[in-house]
């Protein structure tokens, strides 16, 4: 098993306009990539994010080796239950998840 | 026929500051036009729905000078969007006054044009009722109570309208709101360059420096012809690398691949990255999808109430271990206080607590249980009224600061970091919209005004 942030050299979150919240992974080589690739599904991200997995999108970007988790906001950015009005710290969740 | 577009984009955003060497370095290439952006969502709702700039009005006034002064000596036009933030018209409005003062100041003459963007509720409901309205996912309910609170509604500008006032002559150019992508688009479409290459290097540069390798360097030059387009930072020590570059596609878009635009579609599937040197990167083979109706989306803020916020800090060890505890508990005795006090009679409120130090950034979503030293407690309470909130922020200071777990334990005192521990934020915004508009003319409630100065 191997925590995201191991096997990333970067990971990235950040609001994608106020409803919406987009998190880049970008993998380095292409053994992580295909790692991170393989393990990291919609299930596992809905888990973690505790949303329906009909609320993710997932992107394969092969050219740069990135896996792009990109969600709907369970609270609008600025609205009085988020957290977090620039959405990066969903970033973190992702770091600490376990693949194999 | 124009054989290339050059255009210099400062930075991201006009108030953050750019490289001024960088800037010349970018003029000496001899670019058609200077494009920065005004603002953004990003901030959060309270610069829509309270219709103020996030910047001072000071920085601003600085940089947009340095701006001017360039703009005059290489007589290219000057262009930026979403005016004070959030490109309400009072938006508009304030970088009008600050364009005519400084060129006056400088003994400039110059032909601005203003584009209004904002809409009217009114305008709004006619063309929910012509079915011109489409939610996007996902997006707030249309309530007539959400309605009755929405202070602006603004409809972000494609290219048409800032082609116009370029037509007219315009040398500067105050839009409203518009996509970061537009400003920068426009004149190259002018120019019949390549559309794939045209919106896809306004997406690349429209952070200004975000796609190079040092992204608070500010200056960027993208270059655009028939086939592709060329971006290259202008600051010495930013260079753009094809996977800078590319990474910056994936920058705050849902999708990687597509990016929906007034009247199409920027699709960069097949798009390549070439390193021409170690500087700049040439890309080719981005497409531009045409949509069958025009579209523009819309962006709106309501009140929701007024905010005032206490703060303190938890540092004895059996309060830090029994924090939930101690916030049920609070929580249970604020609430109990208050509908005992003379406050039950007023309207609603809420009443929430951020637990600093355990989870007030994710919440639920938290999986650490590291044990901090101390911890923060901040809570938020939002009431109909800047009064109400004030009163129950005053009635929950006491137990804030001295809330013991139980009966029988010496009472607590936590630390307060500032004397009066609550402040009163006054209006509270969200979020309305999160909807399209069709429109029959893609100018269609873009109102240009033309004056020379």
């Amino acid at each position: 098993m191997y925590y995201l942030s191991e096997i990333t050299k970067t990971i990235r979150s950040k609001n994608a306009g106020p409803f919406w919240v987009t998190i880049d992974l970008f993998c380095g080589d292409d053994i992580n990539y295909q790692r991170v690739k393989n393990g990291l599904t919609i299930p596992i991200a809905a888990n973690h994010l505790l949303i329906a997995e009909n609320l993710i999108k997932r992107f394969e970007i092969d050219d740069l080796r990135v896996i792009k988790i990109s969600f709907q906001r369970k609270y609008f950015q600025g609205s009085r239950l988020d957290r977090d009005m620039h959405g990066a710290q969903f970033a973190h969740i992702f770091s600490e998840i376990q693949i194999n | 026929m124009v054989q290339s577009t050059k255009i210099l984009v400062p930075s991201g955003v006009l108030g953050l500051g750019f490289s001024e060497d960088a800037l010349k370095e970018g003029l000496k290439r001899k670019p058609d036009i200077i494009a920065i952006d005004g603002g953004s969502t990003d901030s959060g709702p309270f610069y829509l729905g309270s219709g103020t700039s996030k910047y001072s009005y000071e920085i601003c006034e600085a940089e947009w000078q340095i701006l001017m002064q360039a703009r005059n000596q290489n007589n290219i036009p000057l262009i930026i969007g979403s005016c004070g933030t959030c490109g309400v018209n009072a938006g508009v409005d304030m970088m009008f006054e600050m364009t005519v003062k400084i060129a006056k100041r400088l003994g400039h003459s110059v032909k601005i044009a203003r584009i209004y963007c904002e809409r009217e509720l009114s305008e709004f409901m006619q063309a929910v009722d012509e079915s011109r309205i489409t939610a996007l996912e996902p997006a707030p309910d249309i309530t007539q109570e959400a309605l009755n609170k929405i202070t602006h509604i603004v409809s972000s500008a494609g290219v048409e309208p800032i082609q116009e006032a370029l037509l007219a002559g315009a040398d500067i150019i105050l839009v409203g709101r518009a996509t970061d992508t537009a400003l920068i688009a426009a004149l190259p479409l002018s120019n019949n360059a390549n559309a794939g290459a045209s919106w896809h290097a306004a997406k690349i540069a429209e952070c200004g420096a975000f796609c190079s390798t040092n992204p608070s360097s500010g200056v960027i030059l993208v270059e655009i012809d028939m086939t592709g387009f060329t971006v290259e930072a202008m600051a010495q020590n930013a260079f753009c690398t094809p996977e800078t570059v590319a990474a910056h596609m994936l920058y705050e878009n849902a999708d990687p691949f597509l990016l929906t635009e007034p009247g199409g579609c920027l699709d960069v599937t097949e798009s390549s990255y070439q390193a021409l040197d170690e500087r700049r990167v040439r890309v080719q083979g981005s497409l531009w999808h045409e949509s069958e109706s025009y579209t523009v989306k819309l962006e709106a803020a309501k009140l929701s109430g007024y905010q005032t916020t206490l703060l303190t800090i938890v540092r004895e060890p059996h309060y830090v271990k029994n924090i939930d505890k101690w916030i049920t508990k609070l929580s249970a005795i604020c609430n109990e206080k208050i509908r005992q006090s003379s406050l039950r009679s007023e309207s609603s409120y809420e009443l929430d607590f951020r637990v600093i130090g355990k989870n007030a950034a994710l919440g639920e979503l938290e999986f650490s249980v590291n044990m901090a030293t101390e911890l923060g407690v901040c809570v938020i309470i939002t009431a109909e009224s800047q009064h109400h909130a004030d009163d129950i922020a005053m009635l929950v200071n006491p137990y804030l600061l001295h809330l013991p777990l139980s009966e029988n334990e010496p009472m607590p005192t936590t630390a307060f970091p500032y004397s009066p521990a609550n402040s009163s934020r006054g209006a509270f915004y969200e979020f309305a919209l999160n909807h399209t508009w069709r429109l029959e003319n893609p100018c269609d409630g873009f109102t240009l005004m033309i004056d020379e100065v």
